[in-house]
Parts: C-alpha cells; sequence; structure tokens
C-alpha cells in the first residue's frame, strides 16, 4: 500500500522506503481503543464520584456519615435532610435572588455589549481606536483590584446590601463582551446596512432589525458564559451583601454550611440543591453550552 | 447565523473607498456616543475610576470611616516586607506551579483520548464538564466533606491501600495540594473543551501529508499537532495563571476567615486586610503587586510566544 503511494507522489522521497511496516500500525489496534476507553471511563468515574457522594449523602441520616469503611448508598433513606436544607435559610428567597439577578443581568449586558459593539465596528468616531484599546486592556484587570473602590463607591451611592451592586456594574461593563461582539460584527457584510440606509433607515432602526437578529448566535454563546459566571458568582455578592433575604444561592449555601456545621447531610442537601439547577440544564443543553464555551477560547 | 450570511453571493469589493453614506463627522461622533453611552459610563465608574481611586488608596491610611491621610509608599514597603504577605505570596505560586501545569498536561491528553473515542466522545464530555457549570461554594461542601479526616471516604480509600491520608485542610504541607486538587477537577472539563476545539480545528491533510512522509506518532506531535494548538496552550496559559493567581472561593468557604497561615493566598489577604481589617491602604496596595505581577507574567509569555506559538493567519 505504502508503495503504491510512493509512486504516484512527489510528496515521498526516498528516504521514507521502509514504510511498508506502517501498514500494520494503520489497522484499528483494539488493545490502544480499550486502554483509551478504560481510561477515559476511570476519569470520567472520578469526575462524577464527588456528585453522586453528595447526592447520595443528602439521603443519608447522619448517623451513617460515620460508617467505616463508607458506603456510597444509604442504607436507609432520609429526603427530610432536604426539608432541614429548604428550611435552615431562606432557601426559596435565595433561589430567585439568584435567578433574576442572573437572567437580569444577561440580558441587559448583552444588549449593552452588542450596542458599543456596532458602535466600535461600524460607526468612525474620533478616537474609536484608542477608546477600544482602553476596553481591551481592562480585561487585564483582575476583579479584585478594584473591589475596595467599587465597595466604597458603592456606599456612596446607597446600593451596599442591595442588588443593585450586583446588577448594575456587570450590566453597564463587560468589555470582554463588547470585544466578541464587535468581531462578529465585523463579519456581517456591510451591504445589508447599506440597503437599509439607502431605503432611509436610522442607525437604530438598522442596528435592531438587522443587526441583532444576526448577532443570536453568539449572543446566545456570550449569554450562557454570562449568566454561568453570575449565577455561580460568590465573591461579590459576599462583599456587598449583609442581609440574609438577599443572599444568592452561593452565600446561602456557604452561611448553612458556618450555621449547621456538623449537619453534614443536610449541607449536602443544600449544596446538591444549589447544584441541581445548572446540572440539568446542562444535562438538556449539553452541546450548546460546550460549544458556546468553546467559542470564547477561539476568538480571543 | 453565519450559515445565512454565507449563502448570499460573496460581495465584490471593487470600490476601495468606504461604502458606507459618508455622514458628518460630528454626526457620526453623537451616534457613536449613543450606542456606546451604556458602556462607556460603566467603563467610567466601574472600571477606570476605581482602578484610579485603587492606586491613591494604594498610596493613603484608611480605614473607609474619617480622615485619609497620604502614606506615600509605606504601605507598598509594609506589604513586601511584611513576613505574614510574603506568605501568602509564596503559596499563592506554589498553588499556580501545583495547579497549572498538571491541568493543561491532563487536559490535553483527554482532549487527545476524546478525540479518538468516537461517538461516545459527547457522552465523557458529560462528565468532564459538569463540575465547569457548578458553583465553586457547591464544589467546595463537597470536598470540605471529601478532606474532612474524620469522615472522608477519600482518607479511608488512602488508609485501606497503606498511605496514610492527611488532614488535608489542616495540615500546612497539604492545604495548599488540596486546593489544587479542587481546583483541578472543577477546571479540566473547560481546558478539555478549549483543547478539543483546538484540535479539531486541525486540518487532517496535515496528517495524511505526514503519513506519506513516514512520520511517526511522535514526530507528529511535535511537529503538527503541539505547533498547530500552541494558540490555544498560550491561551489556557495566560487565563489560567491568571485565574490561579486570583484563588479565593475554595479557601473562603473552606476555612471562612479561619485559614492558617499555611492556607492563606494573596486574595484571601486581600478581602481579609480590607473587610475584617479595614485597612484599605495596606489592602489596596497588595491588589496593586498583584495586578503588576499578573502584567508582568503575562507580558513575558506575550514576549515570549513569537519562539513557539505558530500562527496560521
Amino acid at each position: 500500500m505504502a508503495v503504491t503511494t510512493a509512486s504516484n507522489t512527489p510528496l515521498v522521497t526516498p528516504v521514507d522506503e521502509g514504510h511498508a511496516r506502517r501498514g500494520g500500525r494503520r489497522r484499528p489496534i483494539s488493545v490502544a481503543r480499550i486502554v483509551l476507553h478504560v481510561v477515559l471511563i476511570v476519569g470520567s468515574v472520578l469526575m462524577a464520584l464527588p456528585f453522586l457522594w453528595m447526592i447520595f449523602s443528602a439521603f443519608k441520616p447522619l448517623s451513617e456519615i460515620f460508617l467505616q469503611p463508607p458506603r456510597l448508598l444509604p442504607s436507609e433513606w432520609q429526603p427530610s435532610n432536604f426539608v432541614d436544607a429548604v428550611t435552615g435559610v431562606p432557601f426559596a428567597a435565595g433561589l430567585w435572588n439568584s435567578f433574576y439577578i442572573a437572567a437580569l443581568v444577561t440580558i441587559l449586558s448583552l444588549l449593552t455589549c452588542a450596542m458599543a459593539a456596532y458602535a466600535f465596528a461600524r460607526i468612525r468616531f474620533r478616537g474609536r481606536e484608542p477608546l477600544f484599546l482602553v476596553f481591551l486592556a481592562t480585561m487585564m484587570i483582575p476583579a479584585q483590584m478594584t473591589i475596595i473602590p467599587l465597595y466604597i463607591i458603592m456606599g456612596q451611592l446607597g446600593w451596599v446590601d442591595t442588588h443593585l451592586s450586583l446588577l448594575v456594574p456587570p450590566i453597564l461593563f463587560n468589555a470582554f463582551g463588547v470585544f466578541l461582539l464587535r468581531q462578529y460584527v465585523r463579519n456581517i457584510p456591510v451591504e445589508l446596512e447599506e440597503a437599509a440606509a439607502i431605503d432611509g433607515a436610522s442607525r437604530a432602526r438598522i442596528f435592531v432589525t438587522i443587526i441583532l437578529p444576526l448577532l443570536r448566535t453568539p449572543m446566545a454563546a456570550l449569554g450562557i458564559f454570562i449568566f454561568l459566571a453570575q449565577w455561580n458568582n460568590f465573591f461579590h455578592p459576599l462583599i456587598f451583601l449583609n442581609t440574609q433575604e438577599y443572599f444568592t444561592l452561593p452565600l446561602l449555601v456557604n452561611q448553612f454550611k458556618g450555621q449547621y456545621s456538623s449537619d453534614w447531610t443536610s449541607l449536602m442537601a443544600a449544596a446538591t440543591l444549589a447544584a441541581a439547577p445548572l446540572l440539568i440544564v446542562f444535562i438538556i443543553a449539553q452541546r450548546h453550552i460546550v460549544e458556546g464555551i468553546a467559542l470564547q477560547g477561539s476568538k480571543s | 447565523m453565519t450559515a445565512t450570511v454565507s449563502t448570499t453571493p460573496p460581495p465584490v469589493k471593487t470600490d476601495p473607498a468606504p461604502p458606507a453614506p459618508r455622514r458628518r463627522k460630528g454626526y457620526d461622533n453623537l451616534q457613536a456616543l449613543g450606542f456606546l453611552a451604556p458602556q462607556l459610563v460603566g467603563l467610567i465608574v466601574f472600571m477606570v475610576g476605581p482602578l484610579v481611586f485603587a492606586i491613591v488608596l494604594s498610596l493613603s491610611n484608611w480605614s473607609g470611616f474619617g480622615n485619609r491621610s497620604w502614606a506615600g509608599f509605606d504601605n507598598f514597603a509594609y506589604v513586601l516586607t511584611d513576613p505574614d504577605i510574603r506568605q501568602s505570596a509564596i503559596n499563592t505560586i506554589w498553588f499556580t506551579v501545583l495547579q497549572v501545569p498538571p491541568m493543561m498536561i491532563s487536559a490535553f491528553l483527554i482532549a487527545l483520548m476524546m478525540q479518538n473515542a468516537g461517538k461516545l466522545k459527547s457522552f465523557y464530555r458529560t462528565f468532564y464538564f459538569a463540575p465547569v457549570v457548578t458553583s465553586s461554594v457547591a464544589v467546595a461542601a463537597i470536598w470540605l466533606w471529601l478532606f474532612n479526616p474524620d469522615i472522608s471516604p477519600l482518607n479511608s480509600v488512602l488508609n485501606s491501600v497503606g498511605i496514610t491520608a492527611p488532614d488535608w485542610l489542616q495540615d500546612p504541607s497539604y492545604i495548599i495540594p488540596a486546593f489544587a486538587i479542587v481546583s483541578i477537577w472543577q477546571g479540566l472539563g473547560y481546558q478539555i473543551v478549549m483543547f478539543m476545539a483546538g484540535l479539531q480545528s486541525i486540518s487532517p491533510t496535515m496528517y495524511e501529508a505526514a503519513d506519506i512522509d513516514g512520520a511517526s506518532e511522535v514526530q507528529k506531535m511535535f511537529r503538527i499537532t503541539l505547533p498547530m494548538i500552541s494558540p490555544t496552550i498560550l491561551f489556557l496559559s495566560i487565563t489560567s495563571i491568571i485565574s490561579s493567581f486570583q484563588i479565593f472561593d475554595y479557601i473562603y468557604v473552606f476555612l471562612d476567615t479561619n485559614a492558617p497561615q499555611a492556607g492563606r493566598t494573596i486574595v484571601y489577604e486581600i478581602v481579609q486586610i480590607a473587610f475584617t481589617e479595614f485597612n484599605f491602604g495596606v489592602a489596596s496596595a497588595v491588589a496593586v503587586c498583584l495586578f503588576v505581577s499578573l502584567l508582568v507574567l503575562t507580558g513575558l509569555q506575550l514576549a515570549a510566544q513569537r519562539r513557539w506559538v505558530h500562527y496560521t493567519e
């Protein structure tokens, strides 16, 4: 087989003679494939075990946690741990807070990002390039760098211990989102807008009727990214919020841990409840979420 | 969306002049301002303003109440000489060393294997990626159990095979490795997905050409695969070093405000100094030092990329 290839392709140099040997390696080697799957399965089990431990432990009676050797499955299922978790802290409120903050930030920041992206990609204005560089440069700045001044500013605005401190900054500023969407706006053929402009459409109209619909795919990907980051955000709520009824889920789980430090099984129930919504969404929409996340990297 | 666009015939660009109907300069400035306004306000109020303010604070004495006084470089002198802060910096670097290289190497190897896993690829991906969508607090809650020597199934397994399992979160030599284990467990899936996207973009014809030339698997790895995904490697190495320098959530959930010195990292230090000691000056000085270190580290990586990163375009 290697011989025939060698005879009709100029790519092959004389050094390549001994290649008949390779023919043997070409056939799918079943041992290698088995090893590959075994390694991947072992890895998958290692990834899944902590989750399984969490879920099954959430159903265990407290007395079972000291069992030696430990057992994954509860000998007696005790769903009341979930009741303890939900009643120990204002869980329903936390779920709602987490959801509405993440959803509102996602929708509104997508809009402001798309607007800014459109301006950077399509409108000529004084100082466009330097301003865009400033946006890019801020992506380098870690959140901890600005957290103290941000806390002071929130204090001045009277927003400490309100949800405004968690809503307004990410809605009004997301350099990565602006950068990502700008790349996509630049790829939209400008002729589409020209036609509309000749028909007398304003910039705002062009943006709403032409640009936004064409940005659906990247906006969905970016939206998933923003929602995940907001839903799981621990740092900012921890700094800005004090009142329990305003807490988001991550804060509540952390607080539950502090208040009921020896109640391990209920803590696992709380963690399960906090992790479940996104895990379920992830399992249903896995392909979209993973592709969306991968897209971020490819554009950066 | 891209599909719809590409079905329209490719526009033929004959006119080199900007084709959009020219508007007067002032008009465009105003229009741009309209579109940019929200993000511009955010940039100034929530980023540039706080950044300048942070630098001012790092040169001041202030507790958040009362008067602010000028401190010159005293805060920086304190930060650079304080043994506790130095220990926290060393802990952070140790964490990065333990976390970033093992995670990148294992993510790359797993991504390679997943590429060859055929139909089961997305099945495996579910498992590896699930921790990525889970909140770090829930993850830390699980591992708090797994790291507790009294009840940890992990320790029972280790003990049963004859390894004396440590008290992960109390033993000074295991506390940082413990953080590295959790964060690798949680971050691996993201890197696998990134590597898989990079591997997918390599044209199979390159491997076919290499096969014809009789390249060995090792040669293909070092001459094709690694150079072709080097932009992904650079991206992941820059972003994962930045995020490993910012490790905080796990420590706070594990140990609240009582982390032993061996388990304190730089961001933990910033939060403690700022929000429990209310020493905004010193905390800001630590933050400035963190930022400068990250700038230098990222700059070095970008400067070195010419030597090893391969761009197709």
